[in-house]
């Protein structure tokens, strides 16, 4: 059935009815819009029919306009019979749309909804993955407690699965059943536990997830897997790289000791760390001030190619990673990547400029060379312009304050008013936080007090006012000034700002002083209530300092303000007469009235709003709404003392069984006929020893960064053929040119007519070879050692126990998996240590010369 | 994670509304409709509104706000980006993305979106999976399920879902095998009063439309690839490859997609294009105000300059605008005070301009400030950053495709103070 026939009869079938009766029922009385409820059920009436009927194109149409209500947030419930019936329908779509209604109201209807669940536990033994997983999703996701026990059995089932996508969904399910019932967080725990072993990229990011959402603190279930993936993050979709790479975080966080640390701290610690002696050597590697553990040097290695992403949450991912866990000298990398984000939607800006100004308060230097990607432009939205206003200001040095003053002169006259306030306050603080330019920008505000628009004017009184209360000796000229514009200015603030610093100030300007009361007291009574407020007060200042002279202009005022129509006036009025004119009633408070008006008040720090943001975790919801959010995981400090590395460490009996090359050179044979042509038997060797290298990076008995005599060793007993890789740089060459010609026999294996099938879908995929296996059970012929590059994988295979075992032991999983694991990580090249240096150097070379081109300050800013 | 969306048009109305875990009632909109009462502007309604239980991220797009409920600490760029995933496979099923289309496919957009999402969690984004799950709605398909009882709605796990190439679908096929790729630059670019530059970068991307048959490897490789100096890729571009040899690298996905975006910095001299010479003056007397611009040429390699467009938001106190243009057409709008020429090509012998006065309002003082100006402009057949695809070339399939690579110079954000 068509669409738009569907909505034809959404519209002409009383749509509009059914909404109204809806309404009716959840908010009037049911007996008010008996009419239209009647007239709802009968259309619901009709629709079961539809559902009963025998044909499917009735019964689709029936579930098309049923989703259409859910969609548009009518009830549909009372349906729930009729539709359920069709939980076993043989057509795929009809199926999909009563999923899509179980989900949507099993909850409400608990008892019902049980009459599906034989389907789904039927389904969950369907041959077909995707029915499987399907099946399992709708399971999982209606909430009905009393199949919890179920949905446990049909997790563990699914985590055992061959196909890595329904154990992707068993991740997912995971999560539901610990919000359904917490209760089951220890069995839930131990599915985690073995997904987490599982080498599929499909399942790595889902099944983190459940962790973060389950076991966040259970850190010790990520010891194992935490090198495996470091190595499989590249290839994971980014959606789980993301997740995997904000748990990755905290993790280092927690293992690793900071590469923060300052030279001269380090001394005491070095002599607790060598006394032992068989750390000698280790020794002559640690006289260097801080050595990184080669974990965490894995991780941040592995995550920057992912600043390249298309994806803004996982460059913002990356970008908090190398914030929170890299070295700082290190962490200039992500600047460039983030200001790349800046042309990006309006709400992707909008967080990836909180998050940089965060980061722009602690490390300055890192956003230096983009200053003029935060230039503001007129088109930009208001909370865009404000934020990298807030920006420019944390970047605003000697250097180049002058440039960015002439900027802000465009901005103060910014049609946005708003925005202009904005950059007013923004002068006022890189006035106090640069000294040199203090007076500069002092002048240019005054300057600006004879603006046309209000706003501004007053704007640049407040912030004048804030200037002056620091350095308030030097300011006499500009407090005259002040008190001349006073005639003229008619912004209440700005007037109630001028008349306070007069009054703060009044001693030193003692003639101007008294003349402003004057002037004040004959227009009193037509000001502003704020004016007012200051009128007194600058009254009793002046009554205390100056009572010679002021004190009939005062007592005036205060006659004034004790009739006025405001009762704060008449009220201030009242407690200033207390403590300022002696008389017989006023009480001991007025001894001290000169030290309560005159006291030293301490000036107002003008600092960035983002100032208390930085204990949030960089690129999360807390940290955008400076509020911490509900599941906000807490960031740990760096511990004193790494805790034992070796807790990484995979083990290596089990890993050096794989190793063994069972009946390799008999395998390899059929392999090479295909392939005649020599380059792309050098290739396959060079698979063999790529994989064999990654599997040891895995295991973890390769230490850190320079592996290459085990390399060797392992090359030897597996192949006997591999001469010898060199450096890093020629291995990384030669992946390159493996994958070409990888790719070259993938097409020439379609060519080849003597291939049969599978051998071709396993080439074409060359990754999650379980899903093929599923698909021809049992016939791990020599066919698929053919495509597979590491043979001893075939070894495995045979090994394999039948796969009905609900809870296979955890060997023969490890086993399984790496099946599926390993033509995954082969393409992974491990990154090359040779590269990432020289390119930091590089990308630190670009820094420095861009920012030696930025202009020396100048006192003579142009302020017109 | 994602709890619930909402799709709210521009009148206020929830038309869509989806939940992946327990339902989350409408009412929680109520928050995000009073933040967007006091934006005024739809393009200020903050993307992360917090309510006593929930979290509301939202992002405007066609005319519509995506809602989404979460009720946990996220990422909020994962939340947003993958919204905006939504938005952008919604027009890739239906060609446009608006109101009336999603009501019209409220079933198909169901059912994307129960695909897309699995308890909150992406499930798969990648638009050649989505399709082989769910086809997009055509006329001819439509018709062809009313006969046959088929559906839209695939039963096979799509290939692409397990496979290392998860944006490739297996088994394409083609007659005709064509490569297209377009290099678009765009001079995002602040010009100031006295024509100078104040800042000036360029944003480039290459847009593939790639239909080969079977599982192509291409490369790309670029005559000056230093010139690149911040680089995005489509996943399927093998990174090793470009850091060691500055050569793209891939399997391309199955149709259009964007290859690369890339960012040459300020620090490289921009060439900017054209220049605009104008004068604007306000009178404090008099009510009338003298408007002229020019627009002309100026580094454009030997190219025409098309596509001409030249906007400014003229200050409030313009009641209106009395010009003539020497070409194209010109518009201005006393209510929103937006003035729009659209002068079309340069013709370097005969610069456009575009003269006039302007009533102001009397009484009213001068506006402080002279509006900015908006440029839109295309170059074809240049790559403002001198950038040059050097060849591509094919590997591990036989036939000969046809290549074609296109150049295009645009304005980005080109502004002009005055």
């Amino acid at each position: 059935m068509s669409s738009n026939s569907f909505a034809y009869n959404e519209q002409s079938g009383g749509g509009e009815a059914a909404e109204l009766g809806q309404e009716a029922t959840s908010t009037i009385s049911p007996s008010g819009a008996f009419g239209l409820f009647s007239s709802d059920w009968k259309k619901n009436e009709d629709l079961k029919q539809m559902l009963e009927s025998n044909k499917d194109s009735a019964k689709l149409d029936a579930m098309k306009r049923i989703v259409g209500m859910i969609a548009k947030g009518k009830n549909a419930s009372e349906l729930f019979p009729a539709v359920v019936k069709n939980v076993a329908s043989k057509n795929i779509e009809i199926k999909k749309l009563v999923y899509v209604y179980l989900v949507r109201y099993a909850e409400e209807q608990q008892d019902l909804a049980l009459l599906s669940i034989s389907t789904f536990q039927r389904a969950l033994k369907d041959p077909n993955q995707l029915i499987r997983a399907s099946a399992l999703r709708v399971l999982s996701s209606i909430r009905v407690p009393i199949i919890v026990p179920i949905m446990m059995l049909a997790i563990k089932e699914a985590s055992a699965d061959l196909s890595p996508y329904v154990r992707k969904n068993a991740a997912h399910a995971i999560q539901k059943l610990y919000s359904l019932d917490p209760e089951q967080k220890e069995m839930l725990i131990e599915v985690i536990e073995k997904l987490l072993k599982d080498k599929s990229t499909l399942v790595a990011g889902s099944v983190v997830m459940a962790f973060e959402e389950v076991c966040p603190d259970r850190i010790d279930l990520i010891h194992r897997n935490y090198r495996k993936l470091c190595n499989l993050l590249v290839d994971v979709e980014e959606w789980g790289q993301v997740v995997i790479i904000h748990m990755l975080t905290r993790y280092a966080r927690t293992q690793f000791v900071s590469p923060w640390r300052e030279d001269d701290g380090l001394e005491d610690n070095e002599k607790n760390f060598y006394e032992s002696d068989d750390e000698e050597k280790e020794k002559s590697d640690k006289k260097r001030p801080y050595t990184m553990d080669p974990d965490h040097r894995l991780l941040i290695r592995n995550t920057k190619p992912l600043l390249q992403s298309r994806n803004a949450a996982v460059v913002m991912a990356v970008a908090q990673l190398y914030w929170h866990i890299s070295p700082k000298s290190e962490a200039g990398v992500i600047s460039k990547s983030l200001v790349r984000l800046l042309r990006s939607n309006r709400e992707v800006q909008y967080i990836v400029l909180q998050n940089i100004a965060t980061m722009s308060i602690q490390r300055k230097g890192m956003f230096e060379p983009y200053l003029k990607s935060f230039y503001v432009r007129s088109t930009d939205p208001t909370m865009i312009k404000t934020l990298k206003l807030e920006i420019l200001t944390n970047l605003a040095n000697e250097a180049n304050i002058s440039t960015l003053l002439r900027e802000f002169q465009t901005y103060v006259k910014s049609q946005d008013k708003q925005f202009a306030a904005a950059t007013i306050q923004t002068i006022g603080r890189c006035a106090t936080s640069i000294t040199e330019v203090t007076d500069t920008c002092l002048n240019g505000l005054v300057c600006l007090l004879s603006n046309r628009d209000e706003i501004v004017v007053a704007e640049s009184v407040v912030v004048i006012k804030k200037l002056l209360q620091m350095q308030p000796a030097q300011h006499g000229e500009i407090i005259k000034h002040m008190a001349k514009l006073l005639d003229s200015i008619t912004v209440p603030v700005a007037r109630a700002s001028i008349l306070w610093l007069i009054g703060e100030n009044c001693e030193r300007v003692p003639k101007i002083a008294p003349d402003v009361l004057r002037k004040m007291a004959k227009t009193f009574t037509s000001e502003d209530d704020l004016v007012k407020l200051q009128i007194l007060n600058l009254g009793a200042k002046l009554y205390l300092t100056n009572s010679k002279q002021t004190k009939l202009l005062t007592q005036y005022i205060l006659n004034l303000g004790k009739y006025d129509q405001n009762y704060d006036i008449r009220d201030r009025t009242r407690f200033i007469r207390q403590l300022i004119v002696p008389n017989e009633k006023s009480g001991a408070l007025s001894k001290y009235a000169k030290k309560i008006f005159l006291a030293q008040k301490p000036a107002p720090l003008l600092e960035s709003p983002f100032k208390d943001r930085d204990h949030f975790q960089l690129g999360t919801l807390s940290h955008t709404l400076n509020i911490k959010a509900s599941g906000y995981l807490e960031l740990s400090n760096w511990p004193e003392v790494a805790p034992d590395p070796s807790v990484r460490n995979v083990e290596v009996i089990e890993s050096a069984k794989e190793w063994t090359p069972v009946g390799k050179s008999k395998k390899e044979k059929p392999a090479k006929k295909f392939y005649s042509e020599s380059e792309e038997e050098e290739a396959e060797e060079e698979e063999s020893s790529d994989s064999s290298s990654d599997s040891e990076g895995e295991s973890g008995s390769e230490s850190g960064d320079t592996g290459s005599s085990s390399e060797d060793s392992s090359e030897d007993s597996s192949s006997g053929q591999e001469s010898e890789t060199g450096s890093e740089a020629e291995a990384e060459g030669k992946r390159a040119g493996k994958r070409n010609s990888r790719l070259k026999r993938k097409s020439d294996s379609e060519d080849g007519e003597k291939k049969n099938e599978k051998s071709k879908t396993s080439e074409s995929s060359s990754a999650e070879s379980s899903s093929m296996e599923e698909s021809s059970s049992g016939s791990e012929s020599a066919s698929e050692s053919d495509n597979e590059p590491v043979p001893r994988k075939v070894a495995q295979a045979k090994e394999r126990k039948p796969q009905q075992e609900r809870h296979p032991p955890p060997k023969d999983v490890f086993l399984l998996d790496l099946d599926d694991f390993n033509p995954v990580s082969t393409p992974v090249a491990l990154p090359t240590p040779a590269l990432s240096p020289s390119l930091i150097a590089d990308l630190e070379g670009l820094n420095l010369s861009t920012s030696s081109s930025v202009i020396n300050p100048s006192s003579s800013i142009l302020w017109k | 994670m994602i709890h619930s969306l909402f799709l709210i048009n521009s009148s206020g109305d929830i038309f869509l509304e989806k939940h992946w875990k327990s339902v989350v009632s409408r009412s929680v909109c109520d928050y995000f409709f009073e933040a967007q009462e006091r934006a005024t502007e739809a393009e200020n309604v903050p993307p992360v509104i917090p309510t006593p239980h929930h979290y509301l991220l939202s992002v405007y797009r066609h005319k519509i706000f995506f809602v989404a409920v979460i009720q946990t600490e996220v990422p909020p760029l994962f939340v947003i980006e993958f919204l905006h995933r939504v938005v952008d496979t919604f027009q890739d099923y239906f060609g446009v993305c608006s109101e009336p289309v999603i009501k019209d496919n409220v079933v198909v957009v169901y059912e994307v979106l129960e695909e897309m999402l699995d308890n909150g969690f992406p499930l798969a984004t990648e638009s050649n999976i989505l399709k082989e799950l769910i086809k997009p709605p055509t006329i001819l398909r439509t018709v062809v399920n009313t006969i046959t009882g088929s559906t839209n709605v695939g039963d096979q796990l799509p290939t692409g879902q397990l496979s290392v190439v998860p944006w490739r679908r297996t088994g394409v096929k083609y007659t005709n095998n064509e490569a297209y790729f377009d290099v678009v630059e765009e001079i995002d670019a602040i010009i100031d009063k006295s024509g100078s530059t104040v800042t000036a970068e360029i944003q480039g991307v290459i847009d593939a439309c790639v239909k080969l048959t079977g599982m192509p490897d291409l490369t790309l490789s670029f005559m000056n690839p230093r010139l690149l100096d911040d680089v995005s890729f489509h996943p399927c571009v093998r990174f090793k490859r470009w850091e060691s040899e500055r050569i793209l690298s891939f399997i391309p996905p199955d149709g259009s997609f964007r290859l690369l975006s890339y960012h040459v910095s300020a620090q490289n001299l921009v060439a900017i294009p054209v220049y605009v010479k104008h004068s604007i003056s306000f009178r404090d007397s008099s009510s009338l105000g003298r408007f002229e611009i020019t627009v002309g040429p100026k580094q454009t390699m030997g190219k025409t300059i098309e596509g001409v467009i030249v906007t400014s938001q003229m200050p409030k106190g313009v009641l209106n605008m009395s010009l003539t243009p020497s070409q194209g057409t010109h518009t201005f709008d006393p209510v929103t005070k937006m003035l729009s020429w659209d002068v079309g090509k340069i013709n370097p012998q005969k610069l456009p301009s575009l003269k006039g006065t302007m009533s102001l309002q009397v009484g009213a003082s001068k506006p402080d400030e002279n509006p900015t100006i908006n440029l839109q402009f295309k170059i074809q057949q240049l790559a403002i950053s001198g950038l040059k695809v050097n060849r591509l070339d094919m590997y591990g399939e036989k036939y000969k495709p046809f290549k074609g690579i296109k150049y295009m110079t645009k304005a980005g954000k080109f502004q002009v103070r005055t």
